[in-house]
């Protein structure tokens, strides 16, 4: 287990450094960061000398060897927009991304996977066709278009819930915000919460119902008949159990792209997280803002994998006793 | 004039509002962020109209744009190279500290300090001389009648809390550590920043201490960036917000349809145009080799006239655009109405073509930004089919603003063949266009540095050069018709329109757009 551990950590900075060098070199191609800082009546030489202060000058190997030596001590630069440290910047944004990412997911989860259980046992019943065919809206139709479908609907018409931002927010301990403490806070996680979760909990749903349906025919849920197990016990004692390896999966999966991917969410209800951010970042050619999220994103990528591993060895244990 | 009006009942309003004054708060969202607080970091409309609130320049501009007194009560030219301004006793900064002529010559050292963005808002070589704690002299290397046009922005700071919070040096995006500056205001203005969340939100409170009778009846104004236009427009439809700029055209009338809020619309002050190569002896991206078309004014003229400015503005534009004849925005300059555009004409335009000895055309790329004017890219697309109708085939390369800037400007080299650029003068005067946009320049950039097609004539120069130490305002407007008639004769640029303003606001709010589309909280009311 140990040794599993350590195989993996290494991999993970190979991994994270391989993204920094991919992003580094992509940077070359979204524009000329001078000209989103300064005014467009800035002279030539103003222009130059700026360039020369912010190293944008030396060769990119020097740039990203400067680069790698400073994120190494968790120095992601300062911003050129805001002109404020990375790092804090993303301090203040982050608990916005998890708290709205953490929203989605709970919403798939607790929803997707009832509706998934019941469309696999009552197959042909009319509403686990209705089931199906409104998670096919869900796979098909992209986020931003969900979201604004959301807010005509919810914040313009009816007036019941806000179109962009996060309500009242509190704070938790030093750095944390939350808005799940307050009635606008709650309100406002609700639109973008179902907009961003509401791919994964078709998904979820979807896989749910495959699995089970799959379960179902196996012989021992067949013996577990025969002993005369009530219904209750065989489909979620012995049925929905065996569904989750892959459940959890993809859902740990997942979570890593509602974090990472939340962007397009929280650009339409302007939710201040990180992905509005990075968005944000693109488009000004915010170098140090890019980088940062693009590592932060692997980093995340690469934890989730790693927990989910483990998590395989405490539900399969014939995954412990191979490696054994 | 609906602007003139407005602010007549704004004026009225806030009479009214005084006297059963109540707690009102004014939230609005604009579609980009206040990324910092410096006021000499960032020379750009919305910064500086953001921080317009809070800070204070010498002069001011009024809902129309005239020049008033503001931390100076009156200026005068006491010999022709030196200015005299008397600065209004009493003003208090936020923090309490007193407003005095120290303060206006530290401001003008850190304006033009390293770093400083806003530097062309004082010569280096004008020098500042304290007469007494309420009087400044300015003494000029020559005569500049428009030294204070651009002072409405040049804000000042307070000595005294900037040397104690150690924010002397300008906020730059190379500083390594954060600048006090660039988080916290301490102004002279009519309202104070309460709190700053760089790209999430701003409030403002009201400054009970200003110095002039407030006509607002504002107590606390938030201000949200929202990026997505669909939800900027559908905050201001659900009524959260009671303002929200800019509104997309095509949804001008949805926001005037609905019952509780109406789209306010005028001209803005910058004029979009196109511009031509005319330096290089090939032009880059073209299939005419050995010589570059451009450099025949018939060429320039006849795609002039293949543009049918007047569909432009009623299918690309929604009728919320002036076409334009001159550089400038009439605004700016009081003879704009002798000059008229050339017709729209595509048999001239042929005709025209095939005297340069183009009669089949040619093959053109051009550039063009898609994010950052009023339906840019579909202006190109536009263009690019008008011109298609005279044998021009045009191909476009539409891109964002980062990297079509990167191309086009001086930093790129220049690299265009034919272009699409939008200007507004920041000091308000012709002299601006004539020194970035049509001034001669070398390869490098030396001279107009944004003149990108190279168009050169040595006469507007001289003439420019005129214009620059002429004192008398007559003449002065004569000098700048005469180069404006060259510009014209000779099809330097091919000016498109002046752009329109479109701001969503709420019924019961009344406030006034100024054409720069600077967004001043002193001019609104709500009820």
């Amino acid at each position: 287990m140990l040794g599993f551990a350590i195989r993996r950590l290494a991999q993970a900075i190979i991994v994270m450094i391989v993204v920094a060098l991919l992003a580094f070199t992509l940077f070359r191609f979204v524009g000329d960061p001078v000209n989103q800082m300064v005014g467009i009546e800035t002279s030539i030489e103003e222009r130059e000398a700026l360039r020369e202060r912010l190293g944008l000058n030396d060769p990119i190997p020097v740039q990203f060897a400067r680069f790698i030596k400073s994120a190494a001590q968790f120095d992601f630069g300062t911003s050129y927009q805001f002109r404020q440290p990375v790092s804090d910047l993303f301090l203040k944004r982050i608990p916005a991304t998890l708290e709205l990412s953490f929203m989605s997911a709970l919403f798939a989860l607790a929803v997707g996977i009832p509706m998934g259980i019941y469309a696999g046992l009552n197959r042909e019943s009319w509403v686990s066709k209705l089931f199906l065919s409104v998670s096919l809206i869900g796979i098909s139709l992209p986020t931003f278009f969900i979201g604004i479908l959301l807010i005509f609907l919810f914040s313009v018409t009816l007036q019941w819930l806000p179109s962009f931002g996060r309500g009242e927010v509190v704070q938790v301990g030093s750095w944390w915000t939350t808005g799940l403490l307050t009635v606008s806070g709650i309100k406002a996680l609700i639109l973008p919460s179902i907009t961003l979760g509401l791919y994964q909990m078709t998904l979820i749903m979807r896989l749910i119902r495959a699995e089970m349906l799959e379960v179902i025919r196996t012989d021992y849920i067949k013996f577990a008949r025969a002993r005369g197990l009530p219904n209750r016990l065989v489909h979620f004692r012995h049925a929905l159990k065996n569904t989750l390896v892959p459940v959890i999966t993809i859902t740990g999966l997942q979570l890593g792209s509602i974090i990472a991917f939340a962007t397009i969410t929280e650009t339409v209800f302007q939710w201040p997280g990180m992905g509005l951010m990075f968005l944000q970042a693109v488009q000004n050619v915010d170098i140090p803002i890019m980088s940062a999220y693009l590592l932060l994103t692997a980093f995340l990528f690469v934890s989730i994998n790693f927990i989910v591993d483990i998590l395989y060895y405490l539900i399969d244990p014939r995954l412990r006793v191979e490696r054994a | 004039m609906i602007k003139k009006s407005l602010a007549v009942s704004a004026l009225f309003l806030g009479c009214l509002g005084a006297s059963t004054a109540g707690a009102e708060t004014l939230k609005f969202a604009f579609q980009g962020t206040l990324n910092q607080l410096d006021p000499y970091s960032l020379n750009e409309t919305f910064t500086l109209g953001a921080l317009s609130n809070a800070y204070e320049g010498l002069t001011r501009r009024d809902e129309n744009l005239q020049i008033q007194p503001a931390l100076a009560e009156s200026w005068e030219v006491v010999e022709p190279n030196r200015w005299r301004f008397h600065l209004r006793k009493g003003v208090k900064f936020h923090n309490g500290n007193d407003f005095t002529a120290a303060d206006v010559a530290f401001s003008a050292d850190r304006v033009r300090s390293e770093g400083s963005d806003l530097g062309t808002r004082i010569n280096a070589e004008v020098k500042v001389e304290i007469v007494d704690d309420y009087t400044v002299d300015f003494v000029l290397p020559g005569p500049n009648p428009i030294l204070h046009y651009e002072w409405d922005t040049w804000y000042i700071m307070d000595k005294e809390w900037t040397e104690a919070n150690n924010a002397v040096k300008v906020t730059s995006a190379s500083d390594t550590t954060p600048n006090f500056a660039a988080l916290n205001v301490n102004g002279t203005g009519p309202f104070k920043v309460a709190s700053h969340e760089p790209g999430v939100k701003t409030v403002y409170e009201k400054n009970e201490g200003w110095w002039d009778t407030p006509t607002h009846n504002l107590t606390t104004v938030e201000f949200t960036p929202i990026g997505s236009d669909a939800t900027r427009v559908a905050a201001l439809l659900s009524g959260e917000l009671d303002m929200v700029y800019p509104i997309p055209v095509q949804d001008v009338k949805r926001v005037n349809d609905n019952a509780g809020t109406m789209a306010l619309t005028g001209p803005e002050l910058r004029t979009i145009f196109l511009g031509m190569d005319q330096m290089r002896d090939e032009l880059l991206y073209s299939d005419v080799k050995g010589k570059n078309p451009f450099k025949d004014a018939r060429v320039r003229k006849a795609f002039y006239q293949a543009i049918d400015i007047e569909g432009i503005k009623r299918k690309v534009m929604r009728d919320l655009s002036t076409p334009s004849a001159i550089m400038i925005s009439p605004f700016l300059f009081s003879r704009s109405g002798e000059f008229e555009r050339y017709p729209y004409d595509p048999e001239a335009a042929k005709a025209l073509l095939a005297e340069a000895g183009y009669a089949d055309g040619f093959t053109v790329s051009m550039d063009c930004p898609n994010d950052r004017y009023v339906n840019d890219e579909a202006i190109c697309q536009a263009t690019a089919a008008m011109l298609a109708r005279i044998g021009v085939k045009v191909d476009l390369i539409a891109q964002p603003k980062a990297k079509y800037f990167a191309k086009v400007l001086a930093s790129g080299g220049y690299d265009t063949s034919f272009y699409l650029l939008g200007w507004t003068p920041g000091s308000f005067d012709s002299w601006n266009i004539l020194e970035n946009l049509t001034q001669c320049r070398d390869e490098a950039g030396k001279g107009g540095a944004f003149n990108l097609g190279g168009y050169c004539n040595k006469e507007v120069d001289a003439l420019k050069d005129q214009i620059l130490v002429e004192n008398d305002p007559e003449k002065r407007d004569d000098l700048i018709a005469q180069a404006f008639t060259i510009l014209h004769n000779d099809v330097s640029h091919i000016p498109l329109h002046q752009q329109g303003l479109a701001w969503g606001v709420s019924d019961g709010v009344t406030l006034a757009q100024r054409a720069d589309n600077q967004f001043q909280f002193r001019f609104v009311t709500k009820n």
